[in-house]
């Protein structure tokens, strides 16, 4: 069954619920409205105001309340509204909610949920096309994950509210309304692992979120000019499945890793220095990075340019078989 | 440039001098507050302060930060709890946590360096110390929320309606988080106590800096009642506890309890508090000394309860013994394995994980840390 990947979230939250009343949701505006982006639309009517409440604008306190209603048994599943409006929460996740379990030798787990719409393409206006990845993937104690298909959108989510780890989960806002299959009786690959989403030869290139349907067009461009490209989809950033990555570059000797997320620091150079690591012997070439640049998010007239793109991909491509 | 804040006097019942003013609201019969008790635990909880301090001093701890002179307030609202409530602290509840059953030995880890937490919070509803000032007011607000959907409220039956307790400091009443609790709160009428001891320091900032009115009357913008007590008279701090978790079990919402006290000790024992305040000052608080007043009307000429010489010299006894017990118990700390931070991270250890312990286990066996 065709679903849009929103729709897909909206069923893994209502299945969560009516398998573990534990289960609640907080944010703003997901009553009535559904949330800005209609993720929990419905929900609100059929599970109540108790289990799907609409918050007072503050997301520290969503983050904060979350985290004592974890303490009392509740498996709270947050929403913050857009990837720029995090902030102000992040005291709670990365001082509270990522350490409880350390500070308390594991006797206390918080499952907490914390739903992010990230990333940009959507010709939105400031704060609304961030992508943060990198600052909860700094952060022992949590776990980052972002699916980019209907199906791991549907299992993921599952999987993030039944884990007693925190989670970050965070959702490609332009690839919301693309449509997958989704099989909601499949057992699903676990949390951590990365998929591979088209096998190849050639080359191995990392993504993750709305960029990986870019990487799967980038892949079958480079097929027309007899390079085969591997595409993997890390969909979880952190922990990162290295091995998964570290096998491919293994045969391909080459390796681009491409977010939207700026570069220094990201995501992209973390798997960079675990391969050099891991699989040094093995690279032809070196390893690229296609990511945002180290600025601002641009105005959105600009976005098109700055972000990643099928062309930027196939460019960094030609450039790695120059070695 | 500081500000004059308007003063109101908080209320008090038992004035320095011991002598103690009959008022309804203190409750009496199986309510009351058992005065000799509470003397016995603002005694003892001022000992385990004391001894953290030269355990401090002789390099056992890294630091410790004293509570001296805040026991009445702490001992009064402590001694309000019943076991099903939940206690949200600050770092400095030291005399609250023994009020609640922890053991204080447990109280020394995070100083000692031996762990980050130190007990189990689930244990005795005794959450762990939170060093991020105004955090914890949110985690408050969110179990709360938690015994709202238990239906744990409102039932009228007294073991089974619960509470929660969290304190706070005047510092803290700056903090935005602490301002978002007081809305959740308000907004969904959740059965929780905020209990602000105002000692009037934050480190070095007076209470001027925080604010220009009394901390209790800002409740009323929030939606809820404020009371502000004497914090140095721990029959008021345990008559306006008991009346705002009552309140708060039966339904009827937060209230904001402003307990007028004073730090007679540095922030910390790293902290220089000469440097920002004079010694008068101390000494001026000195004379209402929580504990004082409490013996003086319990061996003065009215006395409701008597500490008897029977009384004073098993605790004298039982003072000792716990000195002993913590200088013996500090000690014998475990020192947790290099392993602890790996395996409690996350629930299961990622391979990523694994690899950095197996690192970090080599390098340590192979004794190489010793030269660093």
């Amino acid at each position: 069954m065709s679903t849009a990947l929103a729709h897909a979230l909206n069923a893994a939250l209502r299945d969560s619920m009516e398998a573990d009343d534990k289960v609640l949701l907080i944010g703003e505006d997901i009553g009535e409205l559904g949330g800005v982006f209609r993720v929990t639309d419905g929900l609100a009517k059929d599970f109540g105001e108790d289990r799907v409440v609409t918050s007072p604008l503050g997301e520290a306190g969503i983050v904060g309340s979350a985290i004592g209603l974890a303490m009392a048994g509740y498996r709270p599943v947050c929403e913050i509204q857009f990837d720029g409006f995090v902030f102000p929460a992040m005291n709670q996740i990365i001082t509270q909610l990522a350490k409880y379990r350390h500070r308390s030798e594991g006797a206390v787990s918080l499952p907490v949920v914390i739903r992010i719409p990230v990333g940009g393409g959507i010709g939105a206006i400031e704060h609304h096309s961030e992508s943060p990845e990198a600052y909860f993937a700094h952060t022992p104690g949590l776990r980052v994950l972002c699916p980019s298909s209907a199906q791991d959108a549907y299992d993921l989510l599952g999987q993030a509210i039944g884990c007693n780890d925190p989670v970050i989960f965070l959702e490609p806002k332009r690839s919301y309304w693309a449509k997958g299959d989704v099989d909601t009786t499949a057992t699903p690959l676990p949390i951590d692992q990365a998929r591979v989403v088209r096998p190849g030869a050639d080359l191995t290139l990392v993504t993750y979120g709305a960029l990986v349907p870019t990487a799967v067009k980038a892949a079958a461009a480079a097929a027309e000019e007899g390079r085969s490209i591997e595409v993997i989809d890390l969909r979880s950033l952190s922990p990162i499945d290295d091995a998964t990555i570290v096998a491919s570059v293994e045969r391909t000797g080459r390796l681009i890793v491409a977010h939207e997320a700026s570069q220094t620091a990201g995501l992209g150079s973390e798997i960079a220095a675990r391969v050099q690591d891991q699989a040094f012997y093995s690279l032809e070439a070196p390893i690229i990075r296609v990511t945002g640049y180290d600025t601002p998010y641009p105005a959105s007239r600009l976005e098109h340019d700055w972000l990643p793109s099928l062309d930027r991909i196939l460019d960094a491509v030609d450039r790695s078989f120059t070695y | 440039m500081t500000v004059e804040t308007h003063q109101t006097e908080p209320w008090s019942v038992l004035d320095t001098s011991g002598h103690l003013r009959p008022d309804e609201r203190v409750p009496s019969g199986d309510s009351a507050l058992d005065l000799r008790r509470a003397y016995r635990d603002m005694v003892l909880a001022r000992r385990v302060d004391a001894e953290a301090i030269a355990l401090q001093r002789q390099g056992e701890l890294g630091l410790w930060p004293s509570m001296l002179g805040q026991e009445g307030a702490q001992v009064g609202a402590g001694s309000a709890l019943r076991p099903q409530d939940v206690v949200f602290p600050t770092y400095r509840e030291h005399a609250v946590a023994w009020c609640f059953g922890v053991d204080p030995v447990q109280l020394l880890g995070l100083f000692r360096g031996t762990t980050m937490g130190g007990w189990d919070p689930r244990e005795r509803n005794f959450n762990l110390y939170t060093l991020v000032i105004g955090a914890q007011t949110l985690h408050g607000v969110g179990y709360a929320m938690g015994i709202v959907r238990d239906g744990d409220v409102g039932t009228g039956d007294p073991e089974r309606d619960r509470a929660v307790l969290v304190f706070l400091g005047d510092g803290a009443l700056s903090e935005g988080e602490t301002n978002e609790a007081f809305v959740w709160a308000a907004a969904q009428q959740l059965p929780v106590v905020f209990f602000c001891q105002n000692n009037q320091w934050a480190i070095s900032a007076p209470f001027s800096v925080q604010s220009r009115i009394p901390a209790a009357e800002r409740a009323r913008g929030f939606g809820f009642p404020g009371v502000r007590v004497d914090g140095n008279d721990v029959i008021a701090c345990h008559a306006a506890t008991q009346e705002a978790l009552a309140t708060a079990r039966a339904g009827g919402g937060p209230t904001l309890i402003e307990a007028v006290t004073y730090r007679r000790n540095p922030h910390t024992t790293s902290d220089d508090d000469l440097r920002y305040r004079s010694g008068s000052e101390n000494d001026e608080w000195e004379g209402r000394d929580p504990i004082d007043r409490l013996r003086l009307l319990l061996t003065g000429d009215d006395a409701p309860e008597r500490l008897d010489d029977d009384f004073l010299a098993e605790l004298a006894q039982e003072e000792q013994a716990l000195a002993e017990r913590l200088r013996t118990g500090c000690r014998a700390l475990p020192v947790p394995s290099p392993e602890d931070p790996f395996l409690h991270t996350l629930e299961q250890m990622p391979a990523d994980l694994a690899r950095q312990r197996d690192e970090h286990l080599a390098f340590v066996a192979a004794g190489e840390g010793d030269h660093a």
